[in-house]
């Protein structure tokens, strides 16, 4: 069976994985409610709210 | 040819589909928003708004159709007296999908699903969960001071 001869170096691994990104970054736009960056579309992770009010996920004690 | 089939998958065979299609309409309705899978929830809607729309009927034929598939008979009478007379004058489009964010450990996405309500009925809502904490807190400071 076929096996590696040799072991890579780690620069030769890395260099390998260098290539490992999104095509595109994350869309992000800021909650009009408090102003962090969240994805669009999205109920806001920081405050809880969407569209207006919304008020969604009572966040964290 | 898959010409005309529609409907989601969701990795299982068509009985754990309806089985778990039932279990989730069934917590839609007994629970009035839940979470889960974007999927999940898109295939959700599917039965819940159909559920409702027999549940608006109110006769005794389309009670049996919704008994089909929420096998809950308490949940089929709040369906038909509590649920069903929100949407009277609403021609479909009871439940509502939001995005809520990626599940920690495979980054799923997660949706609420949630029956669509009047900002009226919110603003009781959020007032009887205030209630209750207060009442709650009230409850928790008494039994505190009868240690002592
Ligand atoms: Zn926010």
């Amino acid at each position: 069976m076929a096996l590696p001869k040799r072991r890579h170096s780690k620069a030769r691994r890395s260099k390998r994985r260098a290539t490992w990104r999104a095509s595109t970054p994350m869309a992000r736009v800021l909650c009009p409610h408090c102003g962090q960056a969240k994805r669009p579309h999205r109920i806001c992770p920081h405050c809880g709210h969407y569209r207006g009010e919304e008020v969604l996920l009572v966040k964290e004690a | 040819m898959r010409h005309q089939k529609d409907g989601r998958k969701l990795s299982r065979t068509a009985s754990h589909r309806r089985a778990l299609l039932r279990n989730l309409t069934t917590a839609l309705f007994e629970h009035e928003r839940i979470e889960t899978t974007l999927a999940k929830a898109k295939e959700t809607r599917r039965v819940a708004e159909r559920m409702i729309t027999y549940a608006k009927r109110g006769d005794l034929n389309s009670r049996r159709l919704v008994a089909r598939v929420v096998q809950d008979r308490l949940i089929v009478r709040k369906l038909f007296d509590t649920i069903a007379p929100w949407y009277e004058s609403r021609p479909g489009g009871y439940t509502r999908i939001l995005r809520t964010r990626a599940r920690q450990g495979d980054a799923g996405e997660m949706a609420m699903i949630e029956l669509v309500k009047t900002a009226e009925q919110k603003a009781a809502e959020r007032k009887r969960i205030e209630e209750a904490e207060k009442a709650a807190e009230k409850e928790a400071k008494a039994k505190a001071k009868k240690k002592r």
